[in-house]
């Protein structure tokens, strides 16, 4: 039951931020941070009382056990179609559950100060879209993972939409939502042909009608059919992860978003692709996403070059942090499809590291715009002599953008690196380069926006007494702080996480592996 | 007292904290204390311990005091674990040892800098980066210093952040190296295919278990570390980032671009010896290497006119010599190498520091010129740097130079040994050359005082252009301690027999007795030629650079040999070019065909909706005898 709260209370919480409106404009953000701390509290709760040695995914029901997890719900739903609200809970789902919650409060606390026009609404669509993605993380039922899927979807476009920035020479915020929604529904549709596929082929082999996990992992399907099925599945993650060429929603998503809709899409809505394909994607079709292997790891080494090149030439900052992401996610395409436990493992630290580190630069991207009311990091330079504090924080961040030891995200490129060297060597070498791009637009970055003379202000932007601009805030300085702990902590010690999504991580090497190597398919298909 | 080791990096860490947390609330001598006084305690804890490790020498050579596990994934294990042996020590003294003595001098050259705490928090940074580096007993703990460094290095190059020129030059050391780092991280992807570890120990002794010498995957592996070392020691052909590199202030260039972080190469070669041993083409490359970079180094610092350029090409070009004497089986030499060019090397740079001051921020030595008698405690200084620097005997760089050279002679490495000799002529040549100029000769500064070019950052208070000497404690006590490093550094016995395999020296054959002497007649000629053409007849060299053949050779030089050029050309141009017409992401144009055609495809059907009854009669005509040739055609 407890994991049903896990969703069920970000929607009840804004509900209630957006009624409380009524009574004041501050009472709905106190209300969304306790309901998003209160579950974070509880995930972080979950995390240090439960047993993470367990998962079900890979499970062979046909070998007559019960698949198990950490923490399982199942209760009735749509029966006629054989649909249940089934949730379970495995380390994998847990870190992304608590990583959801930690962004989410950040994504409250960054929009504090910046959104001042209908904040009950606001609260409401940004709870409920994280609730929606807790809901994508625990779901083991095809039909209820779709039903979040898309309903993830609505209150981000809501969010764009409305709240969006109209940045001038920009397309504008409504074009940035519709274009993210399009994006994201068609090749959602695609998923969608896909699990019904693979229903009715449950169905014809067994008789049963069911959209449960554990029916559909072992569906048995023809070479050819299981490749098109898991090319539907790829599309719909494609898409959001984003793999060149399907990227381009993102850096207008991004570039029009409010601070908290990008720190929520950089930080944890880009994590649902990787889950997806960590879960169902390569679970579902071992064989097809090994052949398909190779295609896939090359479009991440596209994404990687791709991404960094076009963002070294942006001159909105966050359009370059979203075009580095791109180029990030690249990394753990390539982890994914290499398949070793090491890559895993590599890719469930650098979502988490990528999800933190993306997301403070796109809440510092914020802080800028609120004090120089512009994104334009061509007329930013020398801000190091404009705050104390800013500056070190955001060349702090971009240092782990560009893979600096120590920090998070060096270990996540690291692992997958070198766990994809063994299977796929020249791709790996050439994903390498990525190291020397980050380098090179992580530091241009900090040379254009921090570095050189000062700029001369933008017109109606003040320096106070000290000549200085009004530095963080002790709200904004706890935020960057603790995000700085946490990425430092993931890179010194990211065992205490890896220890967490073994057991999920070894069950998916361990399916990769029985593809890749049909000999080995009879002996061990059963029960990893 | 081997558990006291962690000390060592963690006195610089909290002296980094300090300052990084105290920014503007410290006032500069509390800073000063912070920032000196924990490398100063680092240092005072290396003595402890390496007296300790020296006493108690451990059977296998080594301490090694494990701290926790960072990664254990499946058969991927790396530890932060320290090792203390011969080598480690080695640098860590060096590290510590002079790197507070540019602490403390940094202390007194940055007096009055907006950023005084914000350049003593990166130092200290960067001491504790790069004691991980030394003290890392895995590839992996030791890519995390080597990395640390790194970005310590782009910090300070770039300390003066206001000027882009200097923004422009942390970048290019920083992304220079970086291509360096990356294929050190390829090395290390595949040693942990082959033999399922990192740790350096393990590696060395499964690498020769399963690879023959000359194996391919060997000289790959000797190879791609070669390109991390090159990168990071400024050898060919990565090696351009250094003169750069001199935009940062002048203790971080004692320090970083000449004591230690640049070296870091030449220690990772001596660290991974055994690999290296296994790739005999690695070996010869890693002494060509050397020997090509000392020799167009050496060329390129005759025609520099900025005094740290010099430096920073004869820096390259000394490194050269650690790299020649490693490729030629000499290790030890190399090491000992590495001290005593730190020693040395930190001398001649803080001296130049202090040069630059009393010039009030001149760094053109052509605008110098008789300060001998001005500040002749930094002119000593210099002299004897110089002297250490062109091996003069019994200075500290005359014992480990000719031992250098003498190795690569006696283990057959005769072309090595040419370079080293012919290099140790233009060593002379360039250096006395910067002595003539700036310390004797006509006072150039007088004429420029003249002509109106005073300075204009002249904050000290003496007349303008009149040369002053800094006379406080903390710029003459440094100096004068690596002062006398710098001649008695060569009696220092390093502790590297335990680490290091000798030289292979065929049936213990040390050659004719005259080749012991060379080294020092090569030298002996450089002084000679530098007194007759700077000193003595300056109006050859004036005459060479109005010839037309010698001076598009003296522009070569100047610009060390075009690699500038030729890398904007190669890499940066194009790459660039590829972003700039690729800024609105053609992609998004692609796909925006997509609804394009959509609107386009709509507008035709929309079109054909006329209303005219004539139209609509003609249409269902022509489809119904398509239809029927179809059917009839089928």
């Amino acid at each position: 039951m407890i994991l049903v709260w896990l969703i069920l209370i970000p929607f009840i919480g804004g509900l209630l931020s957006w009624q409380a409106e009524r009574y004041s404009r501050g009472l709905p953000r106190w209300i969304a941070l306790l309901t998003m701390a209160g579950v974070l509290g509880t995930s972080i709760w979950l995390w240090a009382t439960g047993d993470y040695s367990i998962t079900g995914t890979g499970f062979a029901a046909a070998a007559g056990q019960t698949p198990s997890w950490t923490i399982e719900f199942q209760a009735q739903w749509i029966p006629s179609i054989g649909a249940s609200f089934h949730l379970g809970l495995d380390g994998l789902s847990l870190l992304l559950v608590v990583l959801t919650n930690l962004i989410g409060v950040l994504a409250i606390a960054c929009s504090w100060k910046e959104i001042e026009r209908n904040v009950g609404f606001f609260h409401l669509n940004l709870l409920w879209n994280l609730g929606g993605v807790v809901g994508i993380f625990l779901a083991l039922d095809m039909f209820l993972f779709f039903f979040f899927w898309e309903m993830m979807l609505v209150p981000m476009f809501f969010l764009i939409a409305l709240w969006g920035h109209n940045i001038p020479g920009g397309k504008g915020r409504v074009y940035a939502a519709i274009k993210f929604f399009i994006y994201t529904q068609a090749s959602g549709f695609l998923m969608l042909v896909s699990i019904l596929a693979m229903v009715f082929l449950h169905q014809q082999a067994t008789g049963k009608l069911s959209f449960d996990y554990h029916d559909l992992l072992n569906t048995p399907m023809g070479a050819q059919v299981e490749w098109w099925l898991m090319l539907g599945f790829f599309g719909a993650f494609a898409v959001k992860m984003p793999v060149v060429p399907f990227h381009t929603w993102l850096p207008d998503a991004h570039g029009q978003a409010p601070t908290a809709g990008s720190v929520d899409l950089a930080g944890i809505l880009l994590k649902t692709a990787a889950y997806g394909l960590l879960r169902f994607g390569i679970p579902f079709f071992p064989h097809a996403s090994a052949a398909f292997a190779p295609v896939a790891m090359w479009l991440g080494v596209v994404g990687i070059i791709y991404g960094a090149v076009v963002a070294f030439s942006q001159t909105d900052i966050k359009r370059f942090v979203a075009y580095t992401s791109i180029s990030h996610m690249g990394f753990i395409v390539i982890g994914i499809y290499a398949g070793t436990e090491q890559a895993l493992q590599g890719v469930v630290v650098q979502m988490i590291a990528h999800g933190l580190s993306a997301g403070a630069l796109f809440i510092l991207c914020g802080e800028i715009y609120e004090r120089l009311h512009t994104r334009d990091i061509s007329k930013m330079g020398g801000l190091w002599s404009r705050f104390p504090n800013l500056p070190p924080i955001m060349l702090f961040f971009s240092a782990a953008s560009l893979g600096l030891p120590g920090l998070g995200n060096f270990v996540g490129e690291f692992l997958i690196l070198v766990g994809s060297f063994d299977a796929a060597p020249v791709v790996t070498i050439i994903a390498a380069s990525g190291l020397i791009l980050a380098a090179v637009y992580s530091l241009y970055l900090v040379q254009r926006a921090l570095h050189g003379a000062p700029q001369p202000l933008p017109e109606g932007v003040q320096l106070n007494k000290q000549g200085l601009l009004k530095d963080l805030s002790k709200r904004e300085l706890v935020m960057m702080l603790s995000l700085m702990a946490l990425l430092m902590g993931l890179g010194l010690y990211p065992q205490i996480v890896m220890d967490t999504a073994k057991a999920p991580v070894q069950a998916v090497q361990t399916i990769y592996k029985a593809a890749t190597t049909p000999s080995v398919v009879a002996v061990t298909g059963a029960n990893p | 007292m081997i558990s006291y080791l962690p000390l060592v990096f963690v006195f610089p860490l909290i002296g980094f904290l300090i300052l990084a947390f105290g920014r503007g609330r410290l006032s500069e001598n509390l800073a000063a204390i912070v920032g000196v006084g924990s490398v100063g305690l680092s240092a005072a804890t290396t003595a402890y311990v390496g007296y300790d490790f020296l006493t108690h020498l451990p059977a296998s050579g080594a301490y090694v005091v494990p701290l926790w596990t960072w990664m254990s994934v499946g058969t991927f294990n790396v530890e932060f674990a320290l090792k203390l042996d011969g080598l480690s020590l080695t640098m860590l003294s060096v590290i510590t040892g002079v790197g507070f003595l540019i602490h403390l001098f940094a202390s007194w050259y940055m007096r009055g800098d907006d950023g005084y705490g914000r350049f003593l928090s990166y130092m200290n940074l960067f001491v504790a980066s790069m004691l991980f580096l030394v003290l890392g007993d895995d590839l992996l703990f030791l890519y995390f210093g080597w990395e640390g460094v790194g970005l310590c290095s782009y910090l300070l190059i770039g300390f003066w952040y206001k000027d882009a020129a200097n923004g422009a030059a942390a970048r290019k050391a920083f992304v220079i190296t970086r291509v360096g780092d990356t294929f050190m991280a390829i090395a290390l992807f595949i040693l942990y295919r082959e033999f399922g570890t990192l740790n350096i120990d393990e590696l060395q002794r499964l690498a020769p278990q399963a690879w023959a010498v000359g194996a391919p995957l060997a000289t790959a592996t000797a190879m791609l570390l070669l390109g991390g070392a090159v990168g990071k020691s400024a050898q060919l052909p990565l090696q351009t980032w250094l003169p750069d590199a001199m935009a940062g202030p002048t203790p971080v260039s004692a320090l970083i671009h000449a004591a230690t972080m640049v070296t870091a190469g030449v220690y990772l070669i001596a660290r991974t010896h055994v690999l290296f041993e296994l790739s005999p083409v690695a070996m010869q490359w890693v002494g060509g290497i050397g020997a090509v970079t000392l020799l167009l180094a050496g060329f390129t610092a005759l025609m520099q006119t900025d005094i740290k350029k010099i430096l920073a090409y004869s820096t390259m070009s000394q490194i050269g010599y650690m790299f020649l004497a490693e490729g030629a089986g000499a290790y030890q030499p190399a090491v000992f190498h590495l001290m005593t060019h730190a020693f040395f090397k930190a001398l001649l740079f803080l001296s130049s520091g202090s040069v630059i001051l009393a010039m009030h921020h001149e760094q053109d030595i052509f605008k110098m010129g008789g300060l001998y008698k001005k500040i002749p405690f930094v002119f000593a200084c210099m002299l004897i740097g110089t002297l250490a620097l062109t091996a003069f005997p019994f200075t500290s760089g005359y014992f480990s130079k000719d031992e250098i050279l003498h190795q690569a002679y006696l283990t057959g490495h005769y072309e090595l040994w040419a370079a080293g000799l012919f290099g140790a002529f233009l060593t002379a040549v360039y250096s006395f050359r910067l002595i003539f100029i700036t310390f004797f000769g006509p006072e150039r500064w007088r004429q420029a005082q003249a002509h109106g070019h005073g300075h204009g950052h002249d904050d000290h208070g003496h007349g303008a252009g009149e040369p002053h000497g800094a006379h406080t404690l903390d710029h003459h006590i440094p100096l004068a301690i690596l002062l006398v490093l710098a001649v008695v550094g060569g009696y220092i016995h390093l502790p590297l027999s335990a680490v290091l395999p000798e030289a292979h020296i065929a049936g213990g054959d040390h050659g004719p007795a005259y080749i012991a002497h060379l080294p020092f007649v090569a030298s002996m000629a450089g002084l000679v030629v530098s007194w007759l053409l700077f000193l003595q007849f300056p109006q050859v060299p004036a005459a060479l650079a109005r010839g037309a053949a010698t001076a598009w050779i003296g522009k070569l030089w100047k610009n060390a040999w075009g690699f500038d050029w030729l890398y904007d050309a190669l890499f940066k141009a194009p790459f660039v070019w590829a972003a700039r017409i690729n800024r609105n992401d053609f992609i998004d144009g692609l796909i925006g065909l997509i609804p394009a055609g959509l609107r386009g495809a709509a507008s035709l059907a929309t079109a054909t909706q006329t209303g005219g009854l004539r139209w609509y009669a003609a249409v269902a005509g022509a489809g119904l005898c398509l239809l029927i040739a179809v059917v009839a055609l089928h």
